[in-house]
C-alpha cells in the first residue's frame, strides 16, 4: 500500500548503502596493507566483522529491537573494520574480539544504538585496548623486506589463534615499532630528524609501506568525497590544521620537528580524516561546526604526537572532540532563509 | 541574460512530466453530477444562496463570499441543485464539509456575462470586486482569494512574479496552459500589474519546459508587452515555491511570517493570471480549471474540468489501470491523498495522480537518524531538519520552535533524501498541529480564566459596594438618630436621601440570587469548556476538520512509533 502522507516518493538511498560505500572505500587501503604487510590483516578484519555482527545481534536482542533492519545497515561492520585496521594485524585473536565487542556493546548500544552514540565506537574500542593491552597493541608487523624474517600465512594464522610460532622464531623478530613510535623514541635519544629518517623503516614520505597504506585511504577518501558520502569540511580542515601546525613547528626547528607531510602519511591521520572523524553520528551537523571540530582534532592529534605520551593522537583527538559536538552544534546554528542580512 | 540567484538546497526527483505533456488540453466530458464544496479557498466559506430544486445557469453565483477574506462559488454548468449538504471533500481528514450538488441539464446555458473591452477604464476597486465575485483564487494550490493580494500602495511593488515554474513531478497543467493560452495569461498579468502598480513582470518557468518558455516569449513579443520577461529558471524542486521563485528571480528572501509585498514583490500562478483575464475581460467566473490526470492511467493528459467534477469521473477519461490504489491530489512531494475518489475537483486541484504499488512503493521502516545531514543539504528554508525531527519526536515543542519549525514550508525535500526513511515532514506537521492545539486550548483557557477573574472581581466589587452602602446606611441612621436626638429637623429631605441609598440595598437578596445563578451558569460553562475540549457539537466543519487532522496526526505518530525500528519513538 502506498504511503498516506506526502512526500509519496523518496530517493532510493539507504543507511546500508551509505555504509557499504564507506566499506568499499576502505578497500584500496586494505589492499595495499596486504601488499606490504601480508594477509594477516584480512584475518583480523574477518574476525572483527564476525564479532561485530554477533555483538550487534545479541545487543539488539537484549534491547528488544528488531534485528534484521539493523544488521543490514552495515554500520556494525564498519565499526569492526575500523577497529581491525587500528590494531596490529599479528595481534592475538582475542584482542580484536574484545575491542570490537566492547565498541559495539558498550559504546554503541549502551548509549542507545545506531544514531545515539556520542563517541566513535571504533575509537572507543581502540582506546580501551591501548590502555589495557599496551604491549600487544604496539607489536606491529614489519613491512615485507624489512623484518628479520617473514611469516607465511599459515604461520600467521597459527600465531593469531594459537599463539605459537614456528620453531626458533620470536615475535620480536617479526615486529617493530611504528614509524611514529620510532620517531618519538629516537628523538628522545637525541636523534636528529634528518638522521632518523635515514633508517630503513622510513620510505619516501613517512613509514615504508605504511605511507602507501595511508595513500590508499586517501584514495578511498577522495572517492567518498566524489560520491558525496562525506563533505569536504572535515577532511580538508583536519589535514589542513595538522599540516599547518606541523609545518610551523618544522619551520621553527627542523631538526626536532618532522615535516608536515610525514604527519599526513603516518599513523591514522588519513584514515581518520576521511573515515573516522567524518562519522556523521559523532561529528557536528553544521558546516561551521564541522570546521571547528576538524580543526580541534587536527591540533590535538599534533599535540599528542609531538608532546604526548602516545605515539599517535588520532583516536584521542577524535574522542575529545566527540565530547564537544553537542556544544559545537548548539553554538553554530546557521541563520535560516530570509533571516540573514539580505544580500540580493 | 538576466542573472539569477540561487536558493539553498533543493532536490532533483524524477520529473515524470513527459507522460502527460504531449497531448493538448482536452475538454473533459460533462459529468453526471457536480459536487461543489463551498469552502475551496483560504478564508471564510461561501454562503449558499440557492435552494435545492432550483435551476441555475452556468456561471451563476451559488455561494456568496462572506466576510473580508472569502470568495464566490459558481455553478459550473446549467442544471438543477440536487442537494446542499455535507459531503466528503478533498481534505485528507475525510471530514465532510458543506457542498452543493448540481445535476447538469446538458444545456450548458450561460448566465448573462458582463464583458469588458476596456478594463483600464474601470476603477481598481471595481476590478477587485469583480474578481471576488468571479471567485478567482490562487490556482497554484494555495487558493488564496486573488482580490486580496491585488492591492498595493503606489510604488510599493516593483516586481510582479508570475509562477510558471511547476517544479513538482508529474504536474503539467501550467506547462500546457502556457503553451496553449500564453496571450491570455499575459493579458491577465497586465491587469495584475496595473492593480499592483508594479513596474516589471517576471515569469519564472523551469527550463525543462522549453515549449512553454518559447510560447510565452513569443506571446510577449506579439502582444508588445513592455517590461515583461519570461525567464527560464533552473529545474530544481522546490524552485516553484513562491519564496524560492522570488529568490531566484529577484534575489529577495521572504522570511517566514513576512509579506513579500513589503519587500516589493507579489507572486501569482500563471493559471491565476489566466482566470483573472477571463473574469475581467469576458465576465467568466472561475468554474473550471486545467487538471493533469496522470500516474497509473492509460492515457495521462490534461483536462479542462468543471469544478465539482467527481474525481473518479474525471480519471475515468484517462483510463485508470486496475491496480490503482487511491489518488494524490497535487504532486507527489506536497500533495494530499484523497479520502475518496468521489470528491469533487476544486480550485486547488492542479493534478490527480493515480497511485499503484509499483509507482509509489510503500515506505520502508524508518531507522534512527544517523545525522548524515543530507536533509540539511537539501532544505530550502535552511533549517536543520534532523534537529527539528529530534525535538518533534521528543515533543520538545519549545525547542522545535526555537529551531524555526514554523519556517518549514513542508516541501518534503528532507523526507525525500533521508537514508533512514524517516517521514520527517509528518513529524513537523505533527509538531505544528500540537503547538496549534496547545495554543487553541491555551486561548480557551485564557478566556475561561479571564471570565473567572472578571467574575471574582465583580463579586469582590459588589461585596465592597454592599459593605460601603451598609456602612453608609448605618452611618446615616446613626447620624439621623444623633440629629433627631439633638435637633429634630423635618425628616423629608433626609429620608429622601436615605431612601435613595436604600433602594438597591433593599433589592439585595434578589440581586445576590441573580448573581449566584449567573455565577453558576458561568461556572458550568467554564467547566464545559475546560473539561470537554473534544465536545465538537458547536464547531464549524472546518474546526472539526482541524481537530480531526490533529487527532489523525497524533494517531499517525503513534503508528509511526510502532512501525519504526527506532527506539526513541517507542519509548
Ligand atoms: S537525512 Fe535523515 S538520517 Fe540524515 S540527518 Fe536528516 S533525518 Fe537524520
Ligand atoms: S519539509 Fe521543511 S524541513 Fe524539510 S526540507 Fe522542506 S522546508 Fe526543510
Amino acid at each position: 500500500m502506498p504511503g498516506f502522507f506526502s512526500p509519496f516518493i523518496t530517493k532510493p538511498d539507504s543507511v546500508s548503502q551509505i555504509m557499504l560505500k564507506v566499506l568499499l572505500a576502505l578497500i584500496p587501503g586494505i589492499a595495499l596493507y596486504v601488499w606490504y604487510f601480508g594477509p594477516a590483516i584480512l584475518v583480523s578484519i574477518t574476525l572483527a566483522s564476525l564479532t561485530a555482527l554477533a555483538t550487534e545481534a545479541l545487543m539488539l536482542r537484549l534491547r528488544n529491537r528488531p534485528i534484521a533492519p539493523f544488521l543490514k545497515d552495515n554500520s556494525a561492520l564498519l565499526t569492526g573494520w575500523l577497529i581491525a585496521l587500528s590494531i596490529p594485524p599479528l595481534a592475538p585473536w582475542w584482542l580484536v574480539v574484545i575491542g570490537t565487542a566492547f565498541a559495539i556493546s558498550v559504546s554503541k548500544h549502551l548509549y542507545g544504538g545506531l544514531g545515539n552514540n556520542p563517541f566513535n565506537p571504533a575509537m572507543i574500542g581502540y582506546a580501551v585496548l591501548i590502555i589495557s593491552f599496551p604491549v600487544q597493541m604496539t607489536q606491529w608487523l614489519s613491512p615485507h623486506g624489512l623484518g628479520a624474517i617473514q611469516l607465511g600465512f599459515i604461520d600467521q594464522l597459527n600465531y593469531i589463534f594459537l599463539g605459537v610460532f614456528p620453531e626458533g622464531i620470536k615475535l620480536d623478530a617479526l615486529t617493530m615499532a611504528t614509524p611514529l613510535d620510532t620517531l618519538k623514541t629516537q628523538l628522545h635519544l637525541d636523534g636528529q630528524i634528518s638522521e632518523i629518517l635515514e633508517m630503513p623503516i622510513y620510505g619516501r614520505l613517512a613509514g615504508h609501506g605504511s605511507e602507501m597504506v595511508a595513500a590508499g585511504f586517501l584514495f578511498g577518501g577522495l572517492y567518498l568525497l566524489a560520491s558525496r558520502i562525506i563533505s569536504w569540511h572535515i577532511p580538508v580542515v583536519y589535514l589542513g590544521t595538522l599540516f599547518a601546525v606541523a609545518g610551523l613547528f618544522h619551520l621553527l626547528d627542523p631538526a626536532h620537528y618532522v615535516e608536515p607531510l610525514f604527519h599526513w602519511f603516518s599513523g591514522a591521520a588519513m584514515i581518520g580524516a576521511f573515515f573516522i572523524l567524518t562519522d556523521p553520528i559523532t561529528s557536528p551537523t553544521t558546516h561551521k561546526g564541522k570546521l571547528i571540530f576538524a580543526a580541534g582534532a587536527g591540533l590535538i592529534t599534533y599535540l599528542i604526537r609531538a608532546f604526548g605520551g602516545f605515539p599517535d593522537g588520532m583516536a584521542f583527538a577524535t574522542l575529545l572532540m566527540n565530547i564537544c559536538v553537542p556544544l559545537i552544534d548548539a553554538y553554530t546554528q546557521p541563520k535560516v532563509f530570509g533571516k540573514k542580512e539580505q544580500k540580493p | 541574460m538576466r542573472s539569477l540567484f540561487k536558493f539553498h538546497g533543493g532536490i532533483h526527483p524524477a520529473s515524470n512530466k513527459a507522460q502527460s505533456n504531449h497531448k493538448p488540453i482536452t475538454q473533459a466530458a460533462l459529468p453526471s453530477r457536480l459536487v461543489i464544496p463551498l469552502h475551496q479557498h483560504v478564508g471564510n466559506s461561501a454562503k449558499p444562496i440557492v435552494e435545492a430544486g432550483q435551476r441555475v445557469l452556468k456561471g451563476q453565483i451559488i455561494g456568496a463570499p462572506e466576510g473580508h477574506v472569502s470568495s464566490a462559488v459558481h455553478a459550473p454548468t446549467s442544471g438543477v441543485i440536487a442537494a446542499i449538504d455535507m459531503q466528503q471533500v478533498a481534505h485528507p481528514s475525510g471530514i465532510p464539509d458543506l457542498c452543493i450538488t448540481l445535476i447538469p441539464d446538458g444545456d450548458d446555458e450561460w448566465i448573462a456575462r458582463e464583458s469588458c473591452d476596456d478594463w483600464q477604464a474601470v476603477a481598481h476597486t471595481d476590478l477587485r470586486h469583480r474578481l471576488r465575485d468571479a471567485g478567482v483564487v490562487g490556482l497554484g494550490g494555495a487558493a488564496f482569494p486573488s482580490d486580496m493580494k491585488l492591492y498595493s500602495h503606489k510604488h510599493q511593488i516593483k516586481t510582479l512574479v508570475l509562477n510558471g515554474a511547476e517544479c513538482e513531478p508529474y504536474i503539467t497543467c501550467d506547462d500546457l496552459l502556457m503553451r496553449e493560452r500564453a496571450a491570455e495569461i499575459l493579458q491577465g498579468a497586465e491587469i495584475m500589474r496595473a492593480l499592483l502598480y508594479a513596474e516589471e513582470v517576471l515569469i519564472g518557468i523551469e527550463d525543462n519546459k522549453p515549449e512553454a518558455i518559447a510560447a510565452m516569449r513569443s506571446a510577449i513579443l506579439d502582444g508588445k508587452h513592455q517590461n515583461m520577461e519570461a525567464v527560464a529558471v533552473p529545474t530544481i524542486y522546490p524552485g516553484g515555491g513562491a519564496k524560492q521563485l522570488i529568490r531566484v528571480l529577484t534575489g529577495i528572501e521572504v522570511a517566514a511570517g513576512m509579506r513579500s509585498t513589503n519587500l516589493g514583490v507579489q507572486c501569482f500562478n500563471v493559471g491565476t493570471a489566466y482566470s483573472t483575464w477571463r473574469a475581467i475581460r469576458h465576465g467568466e467566473a472561475l468554474i473550471s480549471r486545467i487538471v493533469t490526470v496522470t500516474g497509473n492511467v492509460g492515457q495521462p493528459q490534461n483536462f479542462e474540468a468543471l469544478l465539482g467534477t467527481p474525481v473518479n469521473e474525471l480519471v475515468a477519461q484517462a483510463g485508470p489501470l486496475p491496480d490503482t490504489r487511491g489518488y494524490i491530489m497535487g504532486g507527489p512531494m506536497m500533495g494530499i491523498r484523497l479520502p475518496s475518489a468521489e470528491v469533487g475537483v476544486i480550485k486547488a486541484t492542479n493534478c490527480l495522480i493515480a497511485m499503484s504499488d509499483s509507482l509509489f512503493p510503500p515506505a520502508l521502516p524508518a531507522l534512527p537518524c544517523i545525522r548524515c545531514t543530507r536533509c540539511v543539504d537539501v532544505c530550502p528554508a535552511e533549517l536543520q531538519p534532523q534537529e527539528l525531527f529530534w525535538f518533534a519526536q521528543s515533543k520538545n515543542l519549545l525547542k522545535a520552535q526555537e529551531y524555526h519549525l514554523f519556517d518549514c514550508i513542508e516541501c518534503g525535500a528532507c523526507s525525500y533524501v533521508c537514508p533512514s526513511n524517516i517521514p520527517l515532514v509528518e513529524y513537523y506537521r505533527f509538531a505544528k498541529s500540537e503547538i496549534w492545539a496547545q495554543e487553541t486550548s491555551k486561548k480557551a483557557a485564557d478566556a475561561a480564566r479571564e471570565r473567572h477573574e472578571y467574575r471574582e472581581l465583580r463579586i469582590e466589587r459588589e461585596k465592597q459596594e454592599k459593605a460601603d452602602k451598609l456602612a453608609a446606611k448605618e452611618k446615616a441612621a446613626l447620624e439621623a438618630k444623633a440629629l433627631k436626638s439633638a435637633a429634630p429637623l423635618p425628616p423629608a429631605v433626609e429620608g429622601a436621601n436615605v431612601s435613595l441609598y436604600d433602594a438597591p440595598v433593599d433589592a439585595d437578596p434578589e440581586n445576590t440570587m441573580q448573581l449566584k445563578i449567573q455565577a453558576a451558569i458561568d461556572h458550568a460553562k467554564q467547566q464545559a469548556a475546560v473539561s470537554k475540549p473534544e465536545n465538537t457539537e458547536h464547531l464549524t466543519p472546518q474546526q472539526q476538520a482541524e481537530i480531526a487532522t490533529i487527532e489523525a496526526r497524533r494517531a499517525r505518530i503513534r503508528e509511526l512509533a510502532l512501525s519504526s525500528a527506532d527506539e526513541h519513538t517507542k519509548e
